[in-house]
């Protein structure tokens, strides 16, 4: 019934099209509250040089900007066209922040950004600088609603399975706002957001200064973005603690893969640094440990046990257990919507229900599942453990690495310093790729550490796909691999070319208006940047 | 938790399926202009310099335009998560052709402009053509796939199963469908281009138009003749409960050719729809011909009003028809969201799409007046 087939490649589709779509998000949340701060500079002072900054940050915003709407699109169109079953079985609650989200936040954001590139000569200072600040919230709302939804895939409160239906149905509208894993992982991704944007605009400005070239320009867009960057580093870090704290009391499974702990220890538990897991023997190969960090951190007491993943694989077993009993109680309740008695079963085991649907990968009818299916599907239950444990870690060391920076960073601007010592220069040129490695690992935490489940402890992810074909999948693979490298090609060199060509010497805007008046009109024309 | 929903669960999704509506025809008047001028890009600019000043009159706003389409699928996802799951998965393939337009435009409009090489230039100018030309054909095959019905049946645990495939739905109907969706979209974004240019590009759009609203006439016609004598609807025969539990299953259907037209009978004020549809592009050939581009435009959006409220209000209270198990086809009545989802998705609406619809008229206002040569030159940032 399900094409095992499928499901991987329309995994494969989805991760490779989010995980696309997320290299240029970040840059849209972190560079659009560059702009608005180097524009309210400009209105507040005056100088024109501020003005010429938030033009051509604003350019290589564009640019980006026209990749992440394009990219946008194919996410909101993928839950249907790939995963029917997901967008049947929980639409009732998932769809909800997403037509928000275009309601409240995507719309501001993308209207209002015509007006930002097309509205200077049309508006007053103070309103263009409201333009600007109204992109950057849209933005920021825009990954509020998107983390709300994520959220509720990963903590799905508020809602309750419906058996006349065959859905997910929503019982609270404020707890799925208000979901404590929505908040901290939005707080937690627009940091990441600002950091990014903050990075962008050191690595450039160092360019600029390395070859000498437009240095006021740099030096003043840098000494923004340290300081931004250092407060956003500091918040992606500490909100991320948060995030991960959230995760310890929902996604127990998630936590112990990140730390790699296979059985559950006497509190508190200690903290593996470095660790090789090995998946088939349930154990790590090595491993060097702090004693008593994780269970602090983790849950920030002395005396609260984390659940290990060989004990949490025995709680699932018992779950799944229940699940295939809500299961028989859903198919008499389907069979005889009358019958109390099986709505009664069933209101009390559908929680599990998912658990049971895990049996479904190994056979059709699960009801007749034996024991050793059951504690395959259990099984079934571990992420991938080196891959959750190492992105991690590459997340975490890439944070503090940016509180470092950055605080060095802000240290030099402020004793106005900034360009004297080529080799930080040469550091912060480097350091572009950085935040983008640290978005994608987090991004592999949050989504493949989810496995197996679409919806935690809700829907399984093979459960949820599409009953497309190996076809139409590999025909749509193959159209977002040409695409998208071909684009990415195009991105890179249009946004290579506008930093070599530079924020120009004076400010465009009011060469413009002079310039019209007195050249004829075929003069001025030509290309445009 | 439905009980703190002080309006009743028909009431709820008959708003939600106006609504439905009221975006979609919100999306085909605001980016189906874009689309209409992207695929008339080619043929009523022949210079560098024409062909800067069409996509400088989509520039500022096609961002917040293409949200109605956003907007749309999040609607459709949200209200009516089952029409949503099967038509999005058993369209795979249309939707991807869809996919690429809709990333290579917005790609498109802000390249192009970045590099000064002819041969750089050209490439966008059909890639702006086609993404703007394929999307208005497709949508239109899309609907006219509806109104013969989507081969997709559910199963127990309401899982749909899609046995057609992407060439099934280029039928005649279907691509005629198409054809009254490409003309409509031209004609109106040939009223905006006679609108927002002047010269050579306006008097060029207005031929077009011209030729586009004759188009939609003669094409909605045949539409409405085809639909009437030549194709099945679905007729619901079952009872129906409009406040029960969203099931698709156990309903009774039967099909007759004609049937689509059985509601201006039951509900003759329905023929509103059709009767605007026609109104509307004939005004529009009236403004093309006497030159009144704001007329023009407003009639162009009565038509399209028009012309989409007929395909809603014919497959009343049918959403998604089957045509291989008709009794699984979708209703607004059991293929909505629960009660309380439907509430709050009001509630939001009420409140954000008014704000919307300010800011998009005060962005309209700051951007008013004709886009030539001179006004781009005076913007930095012009493409």
């Amino acid at each position: 019934m399900i094409d095992i087939d499928v499901v991987t490649l329309s995994r494969l589709q989805f991760a490779a099209t989010a995980m696309y779509h997320f290299l240029f998000v970040p840059l849209t949340l972190g560079l659009s509250f560059l702009m608005a701060i180097m524009e309210s500079v400009y209105v507040m002072t005056g100088r024109e040089i501020w003005r010429r900054m938030t033009l051509f940050w604003g350019t290589c915003f564009g640019i980006n900007f026209a990749m992440g709407v394009a990219t946008g699109v194919v996410m909101e169109f993928q839950f249907g066209m790939n995963w029917s079953y997901y967008s049947h079985y929980v639409g009732d609650i998932f769809g909800a922040p997403l037509a928000i989200e275009g309601l409240m936040a995507f719309f501001l954001e993308a209207s209002f950004i015509g007006l930002f590139f097309f509205g200077w000569d049309r508006m007053s200072k103070v309103g263009h600088l409201c333009v600007t600040w109204l992109v950057a919230f849209g933005a920021n709302f825009s990954a509020l609603w998107i983390l709300v939804a994520n959220g509720w895939m990963q903590h799905p409160v508020g809602a309750v399975f419906n058996p006349d239906t065959m859905r997910m149905e929503i019982t609270d509208f404020m707890s799925v706002v208000f979901n404590p894993v929505a908040q901290a992982k939005f707080v937690h991704t627009v940091s990441a957001g600002y950091v990014t944007g903050a990075m962008f605009v050191m690595s450039v400005s160092a360019w600029y200064l390395l070859r000498g070239r437009h240095t006021e320009f740099a030096k003043r867009s840098m000494a923004v973005a340290a300081s931004f960057g250092l407060a956003a580093a500091l918040s992606v870090v500490v909100l991320g603690d948060e995030s991960g704290y959230v995760t310890t009391e929902n996604q127990k499974m998630k936590v112990a893969a990140m730390e790699a702990m296979w059985h559950t220890e006497p509190a508190p538990a200690a903290l593996n640094v470095i660790a090789f897991p090995n998946m088939e023997k349930q154990e790590n190969s090595f491993a060097i440990s702090v004693p008593y960090l994780l269970g602090i951190i983790g849950t920030r007491s002395l005396t609260t046990e984390l659940p290990g993943i060989v004990n949490l694989v025995q709680s699932a077993e018992t779950r799944v257990r229940d699940g295939i009993e809500a299961y028989k109680a859903l198919q008499v309740v389907r069979a005889n919507p009358g019958d109390t008695a099986a709505r009664e079963v069933f209101s009390e085991k559908w929680p599990n229900l998912g658990y049971g649907l895990l049996v479904k990968q190994i056979r059709p009818d699960i009801q007749n599942a034996t024991e050793a299916e059951i504690t395959q599907a259990a099984k079934s239950t571990i992420p991938n453990v080196p891959v959750i444990f190492w992105s991690f870690r590459l997340m975490v060391g890439l944070g503090f690495y940016f509180i470092g920076f950055f605080a060095a960073a802000f240290w030099v601007a402020s004793r106005h310093k900034l360009g004297e010592q080529r080799w930080t220069l040469w550091l912060a040129l480097f350091s572009l790729p950085l935040p983008w490695v640290a978005i994608e690992a987090g991004w592999l935490l949050a989504e493949y550490g989810r496995q197996p489940w679409a919806i935690e402890g809700v829907l399984p992810t093979f459960y949820a796909a599409s009953g497309l074909t190996f076809v139409d999948l590999i025909i749509s693979l193959t159209i977002f691999l040409v695409i998208y490298s071909v684009l990415a090609v195009i991105e890179v060199i249009l946004m290579v070319k506008t930093i070599k060509k530079g924020p120009p010497e004076h400010d465009p805007l009011q060469q413009a208006e002079a310039g019209s008046a007195v050249l004829p009109a075929t003069a001025a024309a030509g290309p445009k940047l | 938790m439905g009980d703190i929903v002080p309006v009743d669960y028909e009431t709820l999704r008959l708003i939600w399926w106006l609504l439905l509506g009221v975006l979609l025809i919100g999306f085909a008047i605001m980016d189906g202009f874009d689309l209409g001028i992207g695929a008339l890009l080619p043929f009523v600019a022949k210079t560098d310099e024409e062909r800067r000043v069409v996509i400088n009159v989509v520039g500022p706003v096609w961002e917040g335009n293409q949200v109605w389409l956003i907007l749309g699928g999040g609607a459709i996802f949200a209200a009516f998560p089952m029409l949503y799951a099967v038509s999005f998965s058993g369209l795979y393939l249309a939707m991807m052709v869809i996919l690429i337009a809709l990333i290579l435009r917005p790609v498109g409009f802000k390249y192009r402009s970045k590099i000064g090489d002819p041969g750089w230039r050209s490439t966008w100018d059909i890639v702006l053509c086609i993404a703007g030309l394929v999307p208005a054909l497709i949508l239109g095959v899309a609907v006219g796939n509806v109104l013969l019905g989507l081969p997709f049946e559910l199963d127990d645990t309401l899982r749909t199963f899609y046995r057609g495939n992407f060439f099934q739905l280029l039928t005649p109907y279907a691509l005629l469908a198409g054809l009254v969706s490409l003309a409509m979209l031209v004609m109106h974004g040939a009223a905006v281009l006679m609108w927002k240019t002047d010269g050579v590009i306006a008097e060029r759009a207005r031929g077009f138009g011209r030729q586009a609203a004759i188009a939609t006439l003669v094409l909605f016609a045949v539409a409405g003749a085809w639909t009437a004598y030549g194709i099945e609807g679905h007729v619901l025969t079952s009872a129906v409960n409009t406040t029960g539990p969203s099931n698709p299953l156990g309903k009774t259907v039967t099909l007759a050719t004609g049937a689509w037209l059985n509601n201006y009978q039951t509900y003759p004020w329905m023929m509103a729809a059709p009767i605007l549809g026609f109104a509307g592009a004939l005004l529009a050939l009236v403004g093309f011909v006497i030159r009144r581009p704001a007329f023009t435009f407003l009639a162009s959006a009565v038509a399209i009003f028009g012309i989409i409220s007929t395909a809603g209000v014919s497959l009343f209270p049918f959403l998604l028809p089957s045509s291989i198990n008709p009794g699984t086809g979708l209703t607004l009545w059991d293929a909505s969201s629960s009660k309380l989802t439907l509430w709050v998705m009001l509630l939001a609406t009420c409140f954000f799409l008014p704000i919307v619809l300010a800011y998009t008229a005060f962005i309209y206002r700051v951007m008013r007046g004709k886009v030539t040569t001179v006004s781009m030159d005076k913007n930095p940032n012009a493409y």
